[in-house]
């Protein structure tokens, strides 16, 4: 099952070792000086590299290092790089000293993104399957539509759904935001997992049920085994989504069921010295993002862009 | 390598018993069974999607075209389209139309191009490039929410932000006094579009690059023997083969940025002309109480993003049939 991943570079330098960059080196009439010339634009290139992507990693390092300064350190002008440490900002933010404590806004996400994850995977694999696999007549009409809803701006949704849901009685509760975050990231699932779902040599699949394999068993011995790290990277992507989301979050619940987001937009306005806590908040709760981020950064691609891309 | 699992035949002769001669009628029969047995996988997450997903669209078209407002709760009517003139006639409405378009296209244009300078950066080798690949990945992967309040506070407040904090120091080794801005209020829009700026720029290299390395090296290669020089290999080389991949980025770029809600809300509260359409339809609903003219605004929203989804359908389109070559 190599082969077919052997041409997917993904930017790390290992798997970048075979392309034929060495060419130009042995191309003829090629002087020492330009090949010199050309490798000192190369080091500096490289130079310049290392100072964009620090530039864009410089807010992430100064969120992380402002959480480990004490408040008063961590607000000064110019800014005192090399302040001592403290988790001060974190035991603040987990409600040392303030009585709002973020376990249950950050328990509440995790359950709405974790079920809502599993629920996805659930009715997703199954429709990948009957959209590559053993596909139905007509499926890119089918892809198309469950493309075409992710471009329905969910805020034109919210109305609706917030009058219905206080009908019934669901406002305010997980289960209504597992049912939304659901129906968020099923179409980007049903269209990773197509892509990775296809594949799977179809003569490893003829070749199983050839010798009498069951579905549920070809699920089990071909499918998953072979597209494991594709769909565990369509459930980490799904969970980042509905992680992340604050408008249906901030809407739809108030005192039980509101999430890490809702949580978090109570530093929205400024109130005395508390940069360190709010970096510490920040931290806090996009620590799992980052986690999965990188777990999936191999597959993050091909996931962002619906498959499109490899 | 992907053909032979996407085409097969749509009648596999699988399902009929080999030996038998069976009558034509439960041949059809079989057929149709088979038709089902095809679908029934597809069909929870289908009805899934089309109940949560298109089923309150459709009460929001109804509602668009109804005058109400939840603290009057006795004078709901039919109102025909003034909710609709209302979005286009009233200047906040229509302010948030403008700040939408404007928002947009800025956010996607420069990271855009921030983007593939960066892909093109990291299309090279050079020492650590798979660090510098995975920090650049990083602003993406902070909560949103989260970003929006270290950009507010830790980088734009005026009094102890990084950005007036690293004036006052990069002045103050001249001896010279520091130029303190207030970011925000000097340029609100601008300072929420520099923030998203920053988040979409990885998303747009990450497409990009996956573009770049799917280049034919060999042809380029060759181009390059024959003696084209980097300029004319990036004209008529890189530029023409990224061009699906430029489409693709900026059109799934618009698709979250127009929807953006998180770092209007976050950053300026939708103050200072930076409230987009999002964001107004929220504060209509949740402040004005005004459920017709937030269904009309949902409505334009919708047929917004339905001219740009046109386009992106047609990119991604031909991505997919390259895909099924």
């Amino acid at each position: 099952m190599s082969a077919p991943t052997l041409d997917r570079p993904t930017g790390t330098p290992s798997t970048t070792r075979g392309r034929p960059r060495s060419l130009r080196a042995s191309a003829p009439g090629m002087t020492a000086g330009r090949s010199i010339g050309s490798r000192a634009r190369g080091g500096v290139l490289g130079l310049v590299a290392w100072i964009v992507g620090l530039a864009f990693f410089a807010p992430v390092a100064w969120m992380v290092l402002t959480s480990f300064h004490s408040e008063t350190d961590a607000a000064t002008n110019p800014p005192s790089l090399f302040a001592p440490l403290t988790l001060d900002g974190y035991a603040n933010f987990f409600g040392a000293n303030s009585g709002a404590s973020p376990w249950p806004p950050l328990i509440n996400s995790a359950s709405a993104s974790v079920v809502s994850t599993l629920l996805v995977l659930c009715l997703a694999l199954p429709a990948a399957y009957a959209l590559s696999i053993r596909p139905v007549e007509k499926w890119s009409d089918v892809m198309f539509f469950f493309l075409s809803t992710k471009m329905l701006p969910m805020v034109a949704g919210l109305l609706p759904i917030y009058l219905i849901a206080s009908r019934i009685g669901a406002l305010d509760s997980i289960g209504l935001l597992i049912v939304l975050y659901t129906s968020m990231n099923l179409p980007i699932a049903v269209w990773m997992m197509r892509s990775f779902l296809s594949e799977i040599p179809v003569e490893i699949l003829e070749a199983a049920a050839l010798d009498g394999a069951s579905l549920l068993s070809i699920f089990r011995r071909v499918i998953i085994p072979i597209s494991g790290p594709g769909l565990a990277a369509t459930a980490l992507i799904c969970f980042i989504f509905s992680w992340n989301e604050l408008l249906f979050a901030s809407v739809l619940t108030s005192t039980k069921a509101f999430t890490a987001p809702v949580f978090l937009t109570s530093f929205v306005t400024s109130q005395g010295l508390f940069l360190a806590q709010v970096c510490a908040a920040a931290v806090a709760v996009s620590f799992p993002v980052l986690v999965a981020g990188f777990a999936a950064q191999d597959k993050l691609v091909q996931g962002l862009s619906l498959g499109a891309v490899k | 390598m992907t053909a032979t699992v996407e085409a097969p035949a749509p009648h596999e002769p699988r399902p009929a018993a080999p030996g038998f001669r069976t009558p034509r009628r439960d041949a059809a029969a079989l057929a149709r069974a088979g038709a089902w047995a095809r679908r029934a996988p597809l069909l929870p997450a289908l009805l899934f999607v089309i109940v949560v997903t298109q089923v309150p669209f459709v009460i929001t078209i109804v509602v668009s075209f109804i005058s109400w407002n939840s603290l009057y709760p006795n004078d709901v009517a039919f109102g025909g389209v003034s909710n609709y003139v209302a979005v286009f006639t009233d200047a906040n409405m229509r302010g948030s139309v403008v700040t939408t378009i404007a928002l947009t296209v800025t956010v996607v244009l420069v990271s855009l191009v921030l983007g593939l300078v960066v892909a093109l950066l990291l299309d090279r080798k050079f020492l650590g490039r798979g660090i510098v690949r995975t920090i650049m990945i990083a602003p993406f992967l902070v909560v949103p929410v989260a970003a929006a309040l270290i950009w507010k506070h830790a980088l734009y407040n005026p009094e102890y932000g990084l950005f007036n904090g690293a004036l006052t120091w990069f002045t103050g080794l001249f001896g010279l006094p520091a130029p303190q801005p207030d970011w925000i209020t000097n340029n609100p829009l601008m300072a929420v579009e520099a923030a998203l700026i920053w988040q979409w720029t990885p998303f747009m290299m990450l497409i990009l690059l996956a573009g770049l390395q799917s280049r034919p090296l060999d042809v380029i290669e060759a181009a390059r023997v024959d003696g084209a020089s980097s300029w004319q290999l990036f004209r008529y080389m890189t530029l023409p083969h990224m061009r699906r991949y430029l489409e693709l980025a900026a059109l799934l770029g618009s698709i979250y940025i127009v929807q953006n809600f998180d770092a209007v809300f976050t950053i300026t509260s939708g103050g200072l002309g930076t409230a987009n359409l999002p964001y107004t339809i929220y504060q209509q609903f949740f402040q004005a109480h005004d459920y017709g003219a937030a269904s009309a605004a949902g409505v334009v929203v919708v047929i917004g993003t339905i001219a740009i989804a046109t386009f992106a359908l047609r990119s991604v389109s031909t991505l997919l049939k390259e895909e099924n070559r």
